[in-house]
């Protein structure tokens, strides 16, 4: 059996794979369908401080080998989560990464304290949904913004930070120097790239918002070029994702250079997806006899 | 109760309407658990189209494990345009049943209304079979009809159409004007215009009524925010005005949400 642990900041994981903020709940209705004694981690839909009512409806349009969403990152805030939520992940032999959202740093201070006392293993800072007016993807469109809040957060969270990075921009390599200089210990990316679509018979957007993010296989080969670029440009451990949907993909985001590998949009269309991601990497090693996750991880120069 | 993927296998299609298609499905569990009111989430074999298609259950054979879902071809190159060139014996992924269903007991030996608008009639013939009650099925449709006669068996029927060609010119409501009905409950599934008019009927006249709602999803058992609805209350599991109409639905009590 080959070794697949591999360590976040000194967190280690059963194996690499996680879930997508967001994509996922906090786990309980996945749960009927797969065994999260079996991942990596879990992390958890995004929460802020208050609860978050999010966008009108219609939220979710398909395109081609995707999908566009725009939640608008509705959350029922930290104290429901801290007593529901958490609890019912503590149940798993999983770690536990929150998905932190906010529209002012205070916001984000705010929850990443309170979450300091709660057994969460790795928190992960929401800068990058393109879909709220207010705070997320405007720290992480700005690498000034993004090296601040960064310094801000890491002042009150007690856990290991990750910060997630937004394809949305000129050089995503500037951002992830802006996320290690401000001193996040892990990045993760992508998030989902900003798409329209138009709804022709009605003359008006699919989607209430306007735009939405845009995620699914389609935006695979984007994810996997951005991963290899941000390898290549700092030192931090990456969480490699964007339209992993198979082992095969994933194994593409390890050798790109990802420390682990998160399915997002993927369990909507099969909700076994993670596991059989997770089973499917361990059965790539074992038929090659690669003895360890590592010697593939950054394999592609 | 619980909700699995399963490979189906269909057992027939037929095209019942312009657009309109019945199809029976052969599956292992879902059938078994399904309730009036549930759905099933359907996925292409295109790969390109990610996200299930939600379907409503018209009917449920729980002895022989089918499920018949009659859906409407909503375009050109869409999911269920797919769907509608499939035969029998050709296999469908599946997931279901999803949703709550209708509160059957709470028609238990009453007079009760089934409305259904278009595309909305389907999921009330399943429900027509097992309200045990007075049954009264208030059909609407644009124009051309569609299993109205299947609901004879089991109800009253009552029909309306936008163009006159069928019972009362109009719809679901000026057909209860029209015949001078009356219920003591009401199960309601259609367009959200006609949800709406229902509602405010039942609320003048002081009628227990349900409505299942509809809403784009993503992944049908409530984990993504997609397809929420406005509740009048905070919603105990989202904090929040909203509700999950793939969870928490797609039946609500009409007072529970804002239409």
């Amino acid at each position: 059996m080959s070794n697949v642990k591999v360590t976040l900041a000194g967190v280690e994981l059963k194996n690499p794979v996680m879930t997508a903020s967001g994509t996922f709940g906090s786990g309980a209705e996945y749960s009927e369908f797969v065994d999260l004694n079996r991942l990596g981690a879990v992390v958890t839909k995004g929460v802020a401080n208050v609860p978050w009512p999010g966008n009108p409806t219609p939220r979710i349009a398909e395109v081609t080998g995707g999908m566009l969403n725009a939640i608008g990152l509705q959350n029922p805030g930290i104290d429901t989560f801290c007593k529901r939520d958490i609890p019912f992940l503590k149940q798993y032999d999983t770690k536990i990464i929150v998905n932190v959202c906010g529209k002012t740093v205070e916001d984000y201070c705010e929850v990443v304290e309170r979450l300091g006392d709660e057994p969460v293993d790795l928190l992960e800072l929401n800068v990058s949904c393109p879909n709220v007016k207010e705070g997320c993807i405007a720290f992480g469109q700005n690498p000034y913004a993004l090296e601040d809040i960064t310094k801000e957060v890491k002042k009150y969270a007690k856990q290991p930070l990750i910060i997630k990075l937004s394809p949305n921009v000129t050089d995503i390599t500037e951002m992830a120097r802006a996320a290690e200089s401000g001193g996040a210990d892990i990045v993760s990316l992508i998030n989902t790239l900003t798409g329209m679509k138009i709804d022709i018979n009605r003359r008006t957007f699919a989607i209430a918002n306007k735009t939405g993010g845009m995620s699914g296989p389609a935006v695979k080969p984007i994810a996997v070029r951005m991963v290899y670029q941000v390898a290549n440009a700092i030192s931090l451990p990456i969480i490699g994702m964007g339209g992993i949907a198979t082992a095969e993909d994933a194994l593409e985001f390890l050798m790109a250079g990802a420390t682990a590998v998160s399915v997002g949009t993927a369990n909507f269309f099969n909700p076994y997806t993670t596991v059989e991601v997770a089973e499917g990497i361990e059965k790539f090693l074992d038929d090659r006899g690669i003895a360890d996750i590592h010697e593939i991880i950054g394999c592609v120069k | 109760m619980s909700k699995v993927k399963e490979t189906c296998t269909i057992v027939s299609q037929e095209q019942i309407g312009t657009g309109i298609f019945s199809m029976w499905l052969q599956t292992k569990e879902i059938a078994a658990q399904a309730v009036p009111g549930q759905f099933v989430s359907v996925y292409t074999r295109n790969g390109s189209k990610l996200l299930p298609r939600p379907i409503s259950i018209c009917e449920i054979d729980r002895e022989q494990g089918r499920l018949r879902l009659v859906y409407r071809v909503t375009g050109k190159g869409t999911g269920t345009e797919e769907f509608s060139g499939l035969h029998a014996k050709v296999t469908l992924e599946v997931m279901g049943p999803l949703g709550n269903g209708f509160p059957l007991k709470e028609a238990e030996g009453k007079k009760v209304f089934l409305m259904g608008g278009g595309i909305g009639i389907p999921p009330m013939l399943q429900l027509a079979k097992e309200i045990n009650g007075e049954k009264m099925a208030v059909l609407g449709y644009r124009d051309e009809l569609f299993l109205n006669t299947e609901f004879e068996k089991y109800a009253d029927v009552y029909l309306a159409t936008e163009d006159g060609s069928a019972g009362t010119k109009g719809n679901v409501m000026d057909a209860i004007r029209e015949n001078g009905l009356k219920a003591d409950v009401i199960f309601a599934c259609g367009p959200k215009p006609m949800l709406r008019a229902i509602k405010a009927y039942a609320l003048e006249n002081g009628i227990e009524c349900w409505i299942s709602m509809e809403e784009r999803m993503a992944c049908g058992i409530g984990a993504c925010l997609g397809c929420v609805c406005q509740s009048k209350e905070v919603d105990e599991h989202s904090n929040v005005h909203n509700k999950r109409v793939c969870k928490d639905g797609p039946v609500f009590k009409c007072t529970e949400v804002e239409l």
